[in-house]
């Protein structure tokens, strides 16, 4: 009988075998992925296991918060100071719903749990402290903040604001907009904040980040970049009259296309005179005659194109349409499937108040440690240079000009040289809904160099139909976001 | 000078008088780590939930010392020559189960009056019957040989005890309860693993010859003859039916592989284990096909992460617990394993609460003092002179291992999961009673073949061997 025994016993060995073999399979192998799988509430369990690091604006002052709660799980919850105002920088941290934007991308530093806070953890657990988490610096101006927000208002939209000189985000603002800390939570209540919230429920999508996710035609303010094109081209300069016909026949079409109001300056105007007045004709024909090739490379090193812009959070990708001639001019006057986000065309705006050269945008200074070391920091970095100084300077005369006396002189300001182009865009079948009212422009400090520059986009208002121009209502907004960062300056 | 001779005589002989040494104190030193280390354990679930060692900590440890020093004194007394590490083994995976089923009983969300409260005590009291049980039948079975008069007595009781549990309603989707009104559940699938053992090794010794010998040669294999199908067939129809009516896939798969073994054992034919193979594997695809429940157990088993109606399934929570406790654990009481939600965690997921909380090494550490048990009866079964000893050592040996794999292998998703609790660690009155009895006989067993033979009779030619020196 001892020889089936010990078969039996080897059989019996094997079983025990496949079971540590298994154990080591879960247990080593898969550890990492099972620890960190979505629906693995240890994941929300240890980020809210101490109060979470804090946001902060670029004077130090926190835009977030944590709150001690009673849940059986979650020891702490996020709070947001001016949740709604904040949102599009931010983003959210839910008990529930996960993590998202500047929340997200910076969880290890919020949480004390990322690689380089090693040290630090190691000193808490060593002297018996709670972990804590280190803050999220970001180049966020509070004023300007708040003027973008307020000046949106009820209206639905978005503000971009950056510092020319450096690439930093001054304002990201995006209305309608949510109050993160409606959903913080893993309560009953939270999850029907988080649902009335969505898309589906929601027609407005409060939770869609309109400054950065968000592409639209950008219409007229798109001109800048085509004289843009023009002026580094060389068949054109800034005020040497153009041979453009108005009506501009499209080529390869039988369509006519006018100008707003029929001005009778548009014809055979100047790159300067169309840019103060918006023609279309002139900048039409300018596209067609550059060509697609050129307009797209002149529109990519303005920023087109990049999918991968990160700012940390990624912002969609604008795009200028690889296309026949007759949609190529209508591109370049920012219709046809010209697309762009408000941060582009506040990169357009901040390329040609610096000089010519385009900075990338950032929106976080620092990451710092709870002991307050500087972990780590943004350099500004050059991303681009579209334009040689020189032309930048003379798109920067008839971005002035403009201002001063042609369709954005809403948006002039006492004592303060400001640049600015105006934009409607029209969207929709046949121009069937309500055109995008876009404001990009620059203000100049008085040593010369410009301090900040804005892209104010409207999506549609209830304000009659031909009053929507980027003059009478986005120019506003961008106006005040330039004053409160020149006033923060002095 | 003399004593040299006297040892050179003792060696020479081939039954030694002197016999294999009782090792009663190296059971002795091992019982002082197995009550030692679940009370440490216990000392660090009340530092880590609470900050302090916990009131019961003395109580508690005291209570476990006490009761492992009067098993080693009855071992000691009633079978010296018992294996020593049986009952340390026993004693250290019953004191760690207390250990954590008084750390999930910390858990308020899975302690709540409705899942029956802290679970502990109980637990407790009934450990204490167990060893009372073993002592019992260490005390009163001098002879396991006893038992194979009850041959066919086993058997009747056996298929009661199986067939009533149909009676009564299911409880956490299994029928494998019987409920008797004022004193409580229990779980008669863990007493009828015993004594069908015990069934399968009185009969088998007597039909051994005939199950072997009277076969037909059939395309390599020798196939057994009709008449000689009868009992492996009614098993085998006997598991099916537990199967289906008790929706039990854990006992039948349990009690058709004890039979596969121990038939195997007896008959020394490979083609009963090909048979029994053959007809195991077409039960399992004829009843999964038709049987919901198993069919969703092997949903979940090819798809542990999926989640149902939104909602992380049982199946996930424990991998999700078993990922999360990584090389080394969370330390114990401060993993998350109640995240499983209602009883399990304390029963059928007790490994899910030892992987995160102990980690691999801790995980590894209960499978190989599951292992060692499990080698240590075997080694009995190898050791034991009568074939009855070596049936019943190798049957109990066999559904122990089959028990502990099909449960821990559930749990970690190598196979489809099952209702039965591990041994010893998981919470459940029937199951630790039950298993202290098995240990008890394979104590037995092991005494009785490890105790020496009764001296030789004075060799006529002892004499004559005597080394003469000059």
């Amino acid at each position: 009988m001892n020889k089936p025994l010990r078969r039996v016993a080897i059989f019996c060995g094997l079983l025990m075998l496949s079971l540590l073999l298994r154990a080591n399979w879960v247990q080593f192998v898969q550890a990492e992925e099972l620890s960190n799988d979505k629906n693995n509430r240890r994941v929300a369990i240890d980020r809210y296991a101490q109060p979470r690091g804090d946001i902060l604006t670029s004077d130090g002052k926190p835009i977030t918060g944590s709150t001690e709660t009673d849940s059986a799980d979650f020891k702490y919850k996020r709070t947001y100071k001016n949740g709604e105002l904040w949102a599009p920088v931010t983003g959210y941290a839910s008990q529930a719903f996960g993590a998202s934007q500047l929340e997200a991308l910076n969880d290890g530093i919020l949480t004390g749990d990322d690689d380089r806070l090693f040290f630090n953890r190691t000193i808490d657990m060593l002297t018996g402290k709670e972990q804590q988490g280190g803050n999220v610096v970001t180049t966020l101006d509070r004023e300007a903040q708040k003027a973008a927000f307020e000046g949106l208002g009820q209206r639905k939209g978005a503000v971009a604001a950056i510092d020319p000189q450096s690439g930093a985000v001054l304002a990201l603002a995006s209305t309608p907009s949510y109050d993160p800390s409606s959903f913080a939570g893993n309560g009953e209540k939270d999850s029907e904040a988080w649902s009335q919230l969505q898309k589906g429920n929601n027609p407005d999508e409060p939770m869609l980040n309109r400054a950065l996710r968000q592409t639209y035609p950008p219409g007229s303010t798109f001109k800048v970049v085509t004289a843009a094109a023009g002026l580094e081209s060389g068949k054109y300069t800034l005020d040497d009259k153009t041979n453009s016909p108005d009506p501009y026949l499209l080529p390869d079409s039988s369509t006519k296309l006018g100008n707003e109001g029929d001005n009778p300056a548009c014809k055979n105007a100047s790159v300067r005179v169309a840019m103060q007045w918006s023609c279309n004709t002139v900048f039409a024909k300018m596209s067609d005659k550059l060509g697609n090739d050129e307009m797209r490379e002149m529109a990519q090193k303005f920023g087109y194109g990049e999918d991968e812009l990160d700012i940390p959070v990624r912002a969609a990708e604008s795009v200028y349409p690889e296309d026949n001639r007759p949609q190529n001019a209508m591109a370049g006057i920012g219709q046809a499937s010209n697309r762009a986000t408000p941060l582009q065309m506040a990169m357009v705006a901040s390329a040609v108040a610096n000089d010519g050269t385009l900075m990338k945008p950032y929106m976080v200074d620092k990451l710092v440690a709870p002991n307050l070391n500087v972990i780590e920091q943004t350099d500004p970095q050059e991303m681009s240079e579209p334009v040689s100084s020189e032309n930048a300077q003379k798109l920067q005369e008839a971005m002035e000009t403009v201002v001063q006396d042609g369709t954005g002189t809403t948006a002039q300001i006492p004592g303060v040289t400001v640049g600015g182009k105006t934009g409607t865009a029209q969207h929709g079948e046949n121009n069937s809904k309500n055109p995008y009212a876009w404001f990009i422009s620059y203000a100049k400090g008085e040593d010369g160099n410009s301090p900040v520059a804005v892209a104010v986009v409207i999506e549609s208002s209830d304000t009659q139909r031909d009053e929507i121009s980027g003059s009478k209502l986005a120019a506003p907004v961008a106006t005040d976001v330039m004053k409160a960062v020149l006033d923060n300056k002095q | 000078m003399s004593s040299n001779v006297n040892i050179n005589t003792g060696s020479n002989t081939t039954v030694s008088p002197g016999g294999l040494p009782s090792r009663r104190n190296t059971e002795l030193a091992m019982l002082v780590f197995a009550v030692l280390i679940p009370a440490f354990a216990y000392a660090n679930v009340g530092l880590a939930k609470d900050g302090e060692i916990p009131a019961g900590m003395l109580g508690y440890g005291l209570g476990l010392g006490v009761l492992a020093g009067i098993a080693h004194l009855v071992v000691r007394r009633w079978a010296p020559y018992a294996d020593p590490l049986m009952l340390p083994v026993a004693t250290l995976l019953n004191g760690l189960g207390l250990v954590l089923i008084w750390r999930l009983d910390q858990e308020p969300t899975i302690t709540t009056p409705a899942l029956g409260g802290a679970m502990a005590p109980g637990q407790l009291m009934w450990s204490t019957l167990g060893v009372a049980l073993a002592l019992g039948v260490l005390i009163f079975l001098r002879d396991h040989r006893v038992l194979q008069r009850y041959t066919y007595i086993s058997m009747v009781v056996a298929l009661i005890l199986l067939i009533l549990p149909m009676f009564f309603p299911a409880r956490y989707g299994a029928r494998i309860w019987i409920t008797i009104p004022g004193v409580g559940s229990l779980q008669p699938g863990e007493f009828a693993k015993i004594i069908i053992a015990v069934f399968f090794a009185g009969y088998l010794m007597v039909k051994r010859d005939a199950l072997a010998l009277a076969s037909r040669r059939f395309m390599g294999l020798y196939l057994p003859r009709g008449r000689d199908l009868g009992p492996i067939l009614a098993i085998w129809a006997l598991s099916l039916m537990i199967l289906i009516f008790e929706t039990d896939l854990g006992t039948s798969l349990l009690f058709f592989g004890l039979f596969v073994i121990m038939l195997y054992v007896a008959t020394e034919r490979t083609s009963w284990v090909v048979f029994g193979l053959g007809l195991s594997a077409a039960g399992a695809v004829a009843v999964a096909s038709f049987a919901g429940h198993v069919q969703s157990r092997v949903d979940n088993w090819l798809n542990p992460l999926a989640t149902e109606n939104g909602a992380v399934t049982e199946t996930a929570q424990a991998m999700y617990s078993f990922g999360s406790g990584g090389m080394l654990g969370s330390g114990l009481g401060q993993g998350y394993s109640r995240l499983i939600g209602g009883i399990a965690p304390k029963s059928d997921y007790i490994l899910a609460t030892v992987g995160e909380e102990l980690g691999l090494t801790g995980l590894m550490a209960i499978l190989v003092l599951y292992g060692l048990l499990v080698e240590r009866g075997m080694r009995t079964a190898l050791a034991a002179r009568d074939p009855f000893g070596k049936l019943l050592a190798v049957g109990l040996t066999g559904a122990f291992a089959l028990q502990v794999f099909v449960v821990a292998g559930g749990v970690t998703g190598l196979i489809p999961l099952t209702g039965m609790t591990m041994p010893f660690l998981a919470q459940g009155g029937s199951s630790v009673i039950a298993n202290w009895a098995l240990v008890a006989i394979l104590l037995r067993i092991s005494d009785t073949a490890r105790r020496p033979a009764p001296a030789p009779a004075p060799s006529p030619d002892a004499e004559m061997t005597q080394v003469v020196r000059p």
